[in-house]
């Protein structure tokens, strides 16, 4: 059975039926993160007092600087498809991957230093909402990270079949990942630097 | 959506751009953070870089600064759901402002 509007626009909304899906998705994960933000602000505004300098910013500036990197990649991979050059738009999707590994290996290093000094979930309110964000937006580069595994690996060879409908998939995935990177321009300053 | 090849090589140029942009930002931003200013300052600042920031993530690099009318709706709707979930917090406490801590 083929699935219809996988490229084509549908008449009623003009999109493909993946782009609205995308977006819906992304607008779930607005309310899934805007309800953790909203603890946050109702944490710190109760709180009598609140750290402040308990984390690395040279390590969260680095990992800012990397996640801005692999957004542009990641847009440059899907633009590289539009103009019919796989190799390299497949090339910039595992440039993404490789960026997205090297943050998961920053974080690593950061929250083993935690674990170390004893600065676990459970040290304070503060390291509890730290691991809450960083954490589940870690489980979200990891979904990243499978996806585009996918799209270069053995998913790439929908681009014989269907060229279009594979450059729509590395656009939704963009679309993902642009809102992971979104994210974190948020959870840096919030949780570094204030 | 651009389709014309030209059309998208001018806008790899420009995600490069917009990508060295957000760079500089974050730099201003960790810069900003060394001065140590006043708090309410510094929460203020930041946020409005921040917000700059993902504006234009999303608008150049989601292209939603020419998308079709049914995601703009889309997110239109998660914008007012959003504003109302940040503030659903302040409905549990709304009849405790004003009142001393630990009476």
């Amino acid at each position: 059975m083929e699935i219809p509007y996988t490229v084509e626009q549908r008449p009623d909304t003009g999109l493909a039926n993946g782009k609205l899906g995308i977006w819906l998705f992304l607008a779930s994960e607005v309310m899934l993160f805007g309800a953790l933000f909203s603890t946050y602000i109702l944490l710190r505004v109760g709180a009598i007092e609140w750290p402040h300098g308990e984390l690395s910013v040279k390590l969260g500036a680095i990992n800012t600087v990397i996640l801005i990197c692999s957004s542009v990649t990641m847009v440059v991979a899907w633009a590289k498809l539009k103009l019919n050059d796989f190799a390299k738009g497949r090339l910039y999707v595992l440039v993404t991957v490789v960026l997205a590994a090297v943050f998961l290996v920053n974080k690593y290093f950061e929250y083993a230093e935690h674990f170390a000094k004893g600065e676990g979930p459970w040290h304070s309110t503060f390291f509890a909402i730290y691991f809450t964000l960083t954490g589940l937006h870690g489980l979200h580069i990891i979904g990243g990270i499978v996806v585009m595994l996918y799209l270069a690996g053995p998913g790439a060879g929908l681009w014989k079949k269907n060229p279009e409908q594979y450059a729509n998939r590395v656009e939704y995935t963009g679309l993902y990942w642009h809102f992971v990177d979104l994210v974190w321009i948020f959870l840096f300053p919030v949780l570094y630097l204030l | 959506m651009h389709s014309d090849p030209e059309a998208i090589r001018k806008s790899i140029r420009s995600y490069g751009i917009v990508g060295g942009l957000l760079l500089v930002f974050t730099a201003i931003t960790v810069a900003v953070n060394q001065i140590h200013l006043a708090v309410p300052v510094a929460i203020t600042i930041a946020l409005i870089i921040a917000t700059m920031k993902g504006s234009m993530v999303a608008s150049i690099f989601m292209h939603l600064s020419h998308e079709k009318q049914w995601i703009y709706g889309a997110l239109l709707l998660t914008v007012v759901f959003f504003i109302v979930l940040l503030f659903v917090p302040l409905a549990t406490v709304s009849d405790t402002i004003g009142t001393p801590i630990g009476r």
